[in-house]
């Protein structure tokens, strides 16, 4: 039996709120920190879903997004590599339209139906950016949401999918565009969404002889919240026992991650039994049925979906913040120290497992665990008897702290601890996601994947840890 | 058996530039202005100058910094990088030099010129200097008061001084730091301050203050050491070195998860050197007063403890009865300190040997204190874990 086999997903700390200042809305939606990218989004959402599987069982990572940081370089690896999967992972990134997420879906089932011995993890992750005060900028939102593929322990059975491409320029960017650009909203309502998705999905019911009546949940893309209603009442189904939350309201339109993270929500709330509806649209319509299975309730224990992120959360206290996070608004930085340098690429190279998995190590001799990696223990002296110890995945506590005003910092005042690892070691690391007023020695903190800084055009993705959320 | 250091090096010169924001000199003029100073308090020529020491961390490199200047004609030379502790190391190598029998006399000079990198604060992190690097290590991302602040949180924590106390205290230090500066001419800051001022002034790192930070200035000092005998021919006041010690973590802070942060190891250790080597016994009843590194009033506070002036955890009691002010039992940092002097890195551990030799020789104005005997220089450089640390004591012969 092929089907998903684990969910996480990841909503960002912040939000665009009515307590806003200068937001001007009444809609609350997730805007990711100005140290977060569709990358760290996807690795938060990754790690989510694998927390406690093999990771050795993971032979495939299709990272899906309309803004993966990278153009020419595989933004896949990174979350492969920060995700602690194996180096022989096969990674692919998946972009173009906003089916991304489901594109990938659909090619992770068909690479675990052929190769059944090792999984296929699917992330799909978007932050996209609307010109400010568009109408659009009050429709997105920023989130990720991961999926796991494969043939044993399934909790949700694939039954079958209906994917078709559609040729029309509704919502596009080029290039050089760093807004999203759409066409007059009836046009893209009525010749793309509304058309064609009905289709597809009726198509696929037909096929199975189901009626609208035989699904528990649907999980519909939703333009907005006006055009998500209008396609549900289109299809039949019932808004309120069947329709899947669609986050409108909460984490705002995610772009690529949109309808699996309705996924991820469905199935957190799912019973054995529940047949589960998947239906999205851009440049095109995909339309899959899942089953769940009786391995669901076993899954959901240590599992974060999206449940555990719509309450955790900071409203922004104004709107100039977001602008600045995104680069919107050139803000003079502090005066106080040079500019973080351009990483160099050859000590990149050899620090991947430093700094993107996060490992220390940890000494065959005493037993101590440390970050960062050593060759002579600091506590027995022995020389390279060493095994790697993974980091990224403990829990900590803060052992001293300080908030550092003078720091270059998007976010100021730059909070930086000492923290102890559960098992033990410790790290120096920014925080951040962080409420400064409850700051306290002796907090529990987790460990968040993130880009440290950015110039040339190299990301340098390091961890910060953060309270835990 | 190593015999130590103790009596087998004099200082028969000092000198030292005023400090402060010295835009119209440079690194070169306030080299000059040091070095003949204390060629003149010594009596001695720049030709009787055998082998230079010269302490900087950004002003310059190599040997030449000097010998161009001064016009040290074909003279060993070496430049000397030891963070904080840079201008002491220097000192500390010439010393060396002079006690094996190479040389009859050497110099060494500490300098920096910090007001010219455009930032105003001594934000310029070490680390940065490296050619390559991925830029994920503290000293990549953490400033300096950053680093001594996260030991102010935790000792306030350890010894439950809530965040109120644990201001008033450390505002204490800078209050009587500033006091001393006053008296002080070649300080950089020459102003009294309150305790409510320093609690109540600018948050720069959480809970460090405005006035918990030392100031930022150019400066220069200069040092020439020769052996006691040599010394007898120049004058009668000549300083002794009684001891010199110098320590350097491996990143303990970082590695080790019950590394403390309330007491920092590489001072403990240093001190233990030079007291050993000065055959000092019980340092706050024999030191008769010392300059500390009060980069912050944190690490001046827990200096106290680490030097065995106070016991641990017992700093405040001894700032509350005024242990270490001008008219206490051990007065430290009777120039006004780093805190009024600034930090010009290479040039501050020799600075703090020019105040201890100057009360030393009962001409330290009117700062100066009764009959010292013993004085104690410390630098502590680098962060939590890397610290490098020296101590060096110092008395009349």
């Amino acid at each position: 039996m092929i089907g998903i086999t684990s969910y996480g997903a990841y909503i960002p700390f912040h939000r665009l709120g009515k307590e806003t200042k200068n937001w001007n809305s009444a809609t609350e939606k997730a805007v990711a920190n100005f140290d977060e990218d569709s990358i760290t989004m996807a690795v938060a959402a990754a790690n989510n879903c694998l927390n406690g599987f093999p990771l050795e069982g993971v032979g495939t990572v299709f990272f899906a997004s309309t803004t993966a940081p990278y153009k020419e370089k595989s933004n896949a690896g990174i979350v492969a590599i920060a995700s602690d999967l194996p180096s022989d992972t096969f990674c692919l990134d998946v972009t173009g339209s906003l089916r991304a997420g489901t594109n990938a879906l659909k090619s992770a089932i068909d690479a675990v139906s052929s190769k059944p011995e090792r999984q296929a993890l699917v992330v799909a992750s978007d932050l996209r950016i609307a010109q400010p005060r568009s109408d659009m900028e009050g429709v997105i939102g920023d989130g990720a949401a991961a999926l796991l593929l494969g043939d044993d322990n399934v909790i949700a059975e694939f039954i079958d999918c209906c994917c078709t491409s559609q040729e029309i320029v509704d919502v596009w960017r080029a290039e050089q565009d760093s807004y999203i650009r759409t066409w007059e909203d009836r046009f893209v309502a009525e010749q793309g969404y509304l058309k064609l998705l009905p289709e597809v999905v009726t198509h696929l019911m037909n096929k199975h002889k189901l009626s609208v009546k035989d699904f528990a949940r649907v999980a519909l893309y939703g333009m907005d919240v006006r055009r998500h209603q209008q396609m549900a009442t289109k299809l039949g189904f019932d808004a309120k026992t069947q329709v899947q939350n669609p986050l409108l309201n909460s984490a705002g339109n995610t772009g690529a991650a949109s309808v699996p993270m309705m996924l991820v929500a469905a199935l957190e709330e799912a019973k054995q039994g529940d047949l589960i509806l998947l239906a999205n649209y851009g440049n095109g319509a995909d339309a899959f049925i899942f089953k769940v299975t009786e391995q669901i309730e076993a899954i959901r224990k240590n599992r974060r979906g999206v449940g555990a992120y719509l309450n955790s959360k900071r409203i922004l206290p104004d709107y100039e913040t977001y602008l600045t996070w995104r680069g919107l608004f050139d803000k003079a930085p502090l005066q106080r120290r040079p500019p973080m340098r351009t990483p160099s690429p050859a000590a990149m190279a050899r620090e991947i497992s430093k700094n993107l998995r996060f490992h220390g190590t940890r000494c065959q001799h005493c037993g101590y665990p440390q970050y960062p990696p050593q060759r002579i223990c600091t506590r027995c002296h022995t020389r390279d008897k060493f095994e790697d110890y993974r980091f990224s995945d403990k829990r900590a506590s803060v052992f001293t702290y300080t908030m550092d005003a003078l720091a270059p910092t998007l976010d100021p005042p730059m909070v930086v601890a000492v923290i102890n690892f559960e098992g033990g070691g410790r790290a120096f690391c920014v925080m951040t996601d962080r409420d400064t007023s409850k700051l306290e020695v002796g907090i529990p903190v987790e460990m968040s994947f993130r880009k440290l800084s950015s110039s040339e055009g190299i990301h340098n993705y390091f961890w910060k840890c953060l309270p835990i959320r | 058996m190593a015999e130590g250091i103790k009596d087998k090096v004099a200082v028969i010169g000092m000198g030292c530039v005023k400090f402060g924001e010295n835009w119209e000199q440079s690194a070169a003029d306030m080299i000059i202005e040091a070095a003949y100073e204390a060629y003149e308090d010594a009596g001695v020529d720049s030709k009787d100058i055998k082998a230079a020491w010269v302490g900087t961390t950004q002003a310059g490199v190599r040997g030449n910094q000097l010998a161009v200047p001064l016009k040290l004609e074909y003279i060993p030379i070496t430049r000397v990088e030891n963070a904080c502790a840079t201008g002491t190391d220097a000192f500390r190598n010439a010393c060396y030099s002079v006690a094996a029998g190479v040389y009859d006399m050497a110099l060494a000079v500490g300098v920096e010129k910090i007001k010219d990198t455009g930032y105003s604060g001594l934000e310029t992190s070490f680390a940065r200097h490296k050619a390559q690097d991925t830029w994920v290590d503290p000293e990549a991302f953490m400033g300096m008061p950053a680093q001594f602040a996260m030991a102010a949180t935790r000792y306030f924590y350890r010894y439950k001084l809530g965040y109120d106390e644990g201001k008033r205290i450390l505002a204490k230090i800078s209050v009587k730091s500033h006091h001393n500066g006053t008296l002080s001419p070649k300080a950089h800051l020459h102003r009294e301050i309150t305790v409510e001022q320093a609690v109540n002034a600018p948050m720069i790192a959480w809970p460090l203050g405005l006035f918990d930070c030392c100031g930022v200035s150019d400066g220069a000092a200069a040092a020439i050491v020769t052996t006691p005998e040599i010394a007898r021919k120049y004058r009668d006041d000549y300083i002794l070195v009684k001891g010199l010690g110098f320590s350097c973590g491996a990143d303990q802070a970082q590695l080790q998860d019950d590394y403390d942060f309330t007491h920092f190891e590489e001072t403990v250790t240093a001190a233990k050197l030079a007291y050993q080597e000065a055959g000092v016994k019980q340092p706050r009843k024999e030191i008769s007063l010392a300059s500390v590194h009060d980069c912050f009033s944190i690490t001046e506070l827990i200096t106290y403890e680490d030097l065995g002036f106070s016991p641990a955890g017992k700093g405040k009691e001894d700032v509350d009865a005024d242990t270490f002010t001008l008219q206490g039992a051990l007065p430290v940092n009777t120039d006004g300190g780093l805190k009024c002097f600034g930090h010009p890195v290479g040039a501050s551990g020799i600075r703090m040997i020019y105040e201890i030799y100057k009360q030393l020789q009962g001409k330290a104005g009117p700062r100066q204190l009764k009959d010292p005997k013993l004085g104690l220089t410390h630098n502590l450089g680098g962060l939590p874990g890397r610290f490098v640390c020296s101590v060096a004591i110092f008395g009349r012969k």
